[in-house]
């Protein structure tokens, strides 16, 4: 325990015990509410286990998703690939999370992905598209024009406007299911990156400085929970990746609402310096979010 | 004898409508494994895999020889799928125009042998082209494809749209953009030729264009039996020259012009008497004497302003965006042809522009050509790295070809098999030009034959390694500048063998017990 999770922790241990005593309510002393991370980190399970035990302590799903909510849970499909390759986000935790949300009463939950290859293929050889149907969640396209709605970034350096899903646009709540990988230009894809499978025109993005317009979309819209896969990590040739020894298992998986500190904390797990990715730079200089963690209240969990 | 015509009806029927369906399965639920079988009587692609590859499973055109040699041109009232859309048309025609009758024409020998013989002496030439253009299923093929498909995917979508109104995602919109100009124009005119003809003349395409009905016809002047009329039962009625759609019937002779006869049975069941019947041949009296007069030059110069014609439409399909304007134009060479074709010359030589594998092809990285092989290619498909790209893991078009032009490869073997390498303009690049990442190229490829490599001020810019590559396209698709790209792929004349990518296994040991690096 760092100092400041102690200060953090003895306070609100100091506050209910004083009230409790006043209202003489003794066994909630027992009950301690949960913390309110920042961060959560976990490594050493399955992808189901650890965001169990995970969300657990961001205080459950129902935390994020109320009763009768419409849910977009975007994970990374852009592949052509099995799933061993983890060159797209590990279809079990998809799976957990779509049933984390139902549990929590969303109405509907959509998954989808502007795949790179081609469409139908990632769907089904990812290993998603049967994932999302066994949760009981809807699977839907993601490779039309008409389903993108113009809408203009106000905050954006660069990118001024872009054609964006209707349901991201539409939804209640946004989760944000990136896989930690390498990348030949960026360095590392993680939660900012994956946000170029919610809009249809990415190649606007390549001619016009890929690193500022990652850092520019989520001024527009942050999702409201990022999880970042890294039970599988890719460690070079990404984004596609060319064969399984492209692949490491680390086993480890951060969330947290914060997209640039989720970011950031990936960054580290993969041996990277935050500093040195120039889109995590450019968004925690427009205030997006935090990178630097000793700011945060992390909760780092091993199995 | 109306059980003969009943037959023939729903074998025309069955293959008429499984041929349709193998061509117009746009979600793929038909496994490639069995087109095949489907097509394995096909006449022309059937021979044109025999000559090519000399395997027994190649064969279906054998049977085809025999069944004529029995009994006359089975093959056009049964299995050929374009004769049985001529006798919708025809059917059609008649409900609407009200009842016509068919009369008894003169053979158009001086149009029909010389087209098969021009066909045929054109192969060494300019390969496939004549045969190709004229074949009865590659038309079919065509049509289906580039005019048919497309108002499947309209309905599709139209469909999709309607159930997204209502919350429900239950059928997927499909992408339309990739519609040939050159093939659509070119199965709209093929129809209208049809319709002008058989929606009068019955089946008077066959017996004049259609190469392999005059040359099933020759062949079917030695079959053993014949359609003929036995003078002594016929009555005099009339009723089989108004029902023969090939006009192959002269009542008032009593006489059937077998050759041209595409053995419908029609008459059979309209003949009140058994008149009507197979009868044994002698095989040694035959009057086969050819004669033909035409004017070759005047039909190749006719081909040739249609060819050019069709030609100067295509262009158009070339969309440019001009944004931020790359200066460089590319100048490709050579074409890609799709994987399993083994070499231009050999592709060219063997395809007939069917359009099978256009239609299969879940990319639509297979798109007609127009002159890109030469005029003698027009229409063969071609690798279109501006539409999409070659999936990694696909081999449905090398399944599915029934001419041998596509040889079928393990999807191992397909992987390494080099159509075309990469090449790399660096004055259009926009790391080079903006300054900027980009690196859209190296993301997609599926070898990393293109990887990204420092570059000034901590950039990362291109780095083809060619013997890594496969030329796929995958690259020149992605790449964003415009109006040329920065990367192309320039088609290998005969395709190669990459080099398999690298695989060094990473030393990286993890410690699940370790603490977090933050």
């Amino acid at each position: 325990m760092k100092r400041r999770e102690f200060f953090n922790k003895s306070f609100k241990a100091g506050v209910l015990t004083t009230t409790s005593l006043l209202f003489g309510k003794i066994p909630d002393l027992l009950a301690f509410p949960p913390d309110k991370y920042d961060l959560v980190a976990i490594k050493g399970g399955e992808p189901d286990v650890m965001f169990d035990k995970a969300i657990a302590s961001l205080g459950g799903m129902t935390t994020f998703v109320h009763k009768g909510n419409t849910v977009v849970v975007k994970p990374n499909i852009g592949w052509d690939v099995i799933p061993e390759r983890a060159a797209n986000t590990n279809p079990l935790l998809v799976n957990r999370i779509i049933k984390h949300c139902l549990d929590a009463g969303a109405k509907d939950v959509y998954v989808f992905d502007h795949t790179c290859d081609s469409w139908n293929s990632c769907y089904s050889n990812s290993g998603i598209e049967r994932s999302v149907k066994d949760a009981g969640g809807k699977i839907v396209p993601g490779n039309s024009e008409k389903y993108y709605q113009q809408v203009s970034i106000s905050k954006g350096k660069r990118l001024k406007e872009s054609k964006v899903h209707e349901l991201i646009l539409e939804c209640d709540v946004f989760i944000n299911v990136p896989v930690l990988k390498s990348h030949n230009s960026t360095d590392l894809t993680i939660s900012m990156k994956n946000l170029m499978g919610i809009v249809w025109d990415r190649g606007y993005w390549h001619r016009n400085d890929l690193n500022q317009c990652i850092a520019d979309f989520p001024s527009f819209r942050k999702p409201d929970l990022n999880i970042v896969d890294a039970y599988s990590v890719m460690m070079k040739n990404g984004p596609r990746g060319v064969s399984r020894s492209d692949v490491v298992n680390m086993k480890s998986q951060i969330i947290s609402t914060d997209i640039v500190a989720a970011d950031a904390a990936a960054a580290k797990l993969f041996g990277s310096d935050p500093q040195d990715i120039e889109y995590i730079k450019y968004a925690y200089d427009m205030k997006i979010g935090e990178m630097d963690l000793s700011k945060l209240n992390i909760n780092r969990i091993i199995l | 004898m109306t059980k003969l015509k009943k037959i023939r009806v729903i074998v025309a029927l069955l293959f008429f409508f499984t041929i349709s369906l193998i061509f117009l399965d746009y979600i793929n639920v038909i496994p490639s494994s069995v087109y095949d079988y489907v097509l394995w009587l096909q006449f022309i692609p059937s021979l044109t895999k025999f000559v090519n590859t000399l395997t027994v499973s190649a064969g279906g055109f054998l049977i085809v020889l025999l069944s004529v040699l029995f009994f006359g041109r089975v093959y056009c009232s049964s299995v050929c799928p374009l004769g049985t859309l001529q006798d919708f048309i025809s059917r059609i025609s008649q409900k609407l125009f009200g009842v016509s009758y068919f009369n008894w024409s003169e053979e158009h020998k001086w149009i029909r042998y010389p087209v098969l013989i021009l066909s045929i002496l054109s192969i060494p030439l300019i390969g496939m082209f004549i045969i190709g253009l004229l074949d009865p299923f590659s038309n079919f093929g065509r049509i289906l494809t580039n005019l048919f498909y497309p108002v499947i995917l309209l309905l599709n979508n139209v469909l999709s749209s309607l159930f997204e109104s209502i919350g429900l995602y239950l059928i997927y919109p499909v992408d339309i953009r990739a519609i040939s100009l050159v093939g659509l124009l070119f199965s709209i005119i093929i129809l209208s030729v049809l319709i002008v003809m058989a929606s009068k003349r019955g089946r008077l395409f066959c017996n004049t264009i259609c190469p392999l009905g005059t040359f099933l016809g020759f062949i079917s002047k030695v079959s053993l039996y014949k359609i003929k009329i036995k003078e002594e039962d016929c009555e005099s009625c009339g009723a089989c020259e108004t029902v023969c759609k090939a006009e192959c019937i002269n009542a008032d002779s009593k006489e059937i012009n077998f050759e041209r006869c595409v053995v419908c049975f029609n008459c059979f069941r309209e003949c009140p008497t058994t008149a009507i019947n197979y009868y044994k041949q002698n095989l040694l009296v035959s009057d086969n004497t050819i004669q033909f007069k035409a004017d070759r030059r005047i039909f190749l110069n006719k081909l040739y302003y249609i060819v050019i014609g069709l030609g100067s439409f295509g262009f158009t399909q070339i969309k440019i965006i001009p944004e931020k304007e790359s200066t460089v134009p590319i100048k490709k060479n050579v074409p890609v042809s799709p994987p399993g074709s083994n070499s231009i010359d050999h592709f060219t030589s063997t395809c007939t522009a069917c359009h099978l594998c256009v239609a299969v092809c879940p990319t639509k990285v297979l798109q007609p050509s127009i002159l890109h092989y030469g005029l003698e290619g027009l229409l063969q498909p071609r690798m279109d790295y501006l539409t999409n790209y070659c999936n990694y893991e696909c081999v449905e078009c090398m399944m599915v070809c029934p001419t041998g032009a596509l040889q079928k490869l393990l999807i191992e073997d397909k992987k390494l098999t080099q159509l075309g390498k990469s090449k790399f303009i660096k004055e259009n690049c926009i790391v080079d030009t903006e300054r900027k990442e980009c690196g859209a190229c190296s993301e997609r490829c599926p070898t990393k034959a293109v990887r990204m490599i420092p570059y000034e001020n901590n950039l990362h810019i291109p780095d083809i390694k060619n013997e890594y590559c496969i030329g796929c396209g995958a690259c020149e698709f992605a790449c964003p500048t415009r109006p040329y790209k920065a990367i192309y792929v320039e088609g290998n004349p005969k395709h190669l063998i990459a080099e398999k990518p690298p695989a060094e296994i990473l030393d990286k040991k993890i410690d699940y017990e370790e603490e977090f690096p933050f």
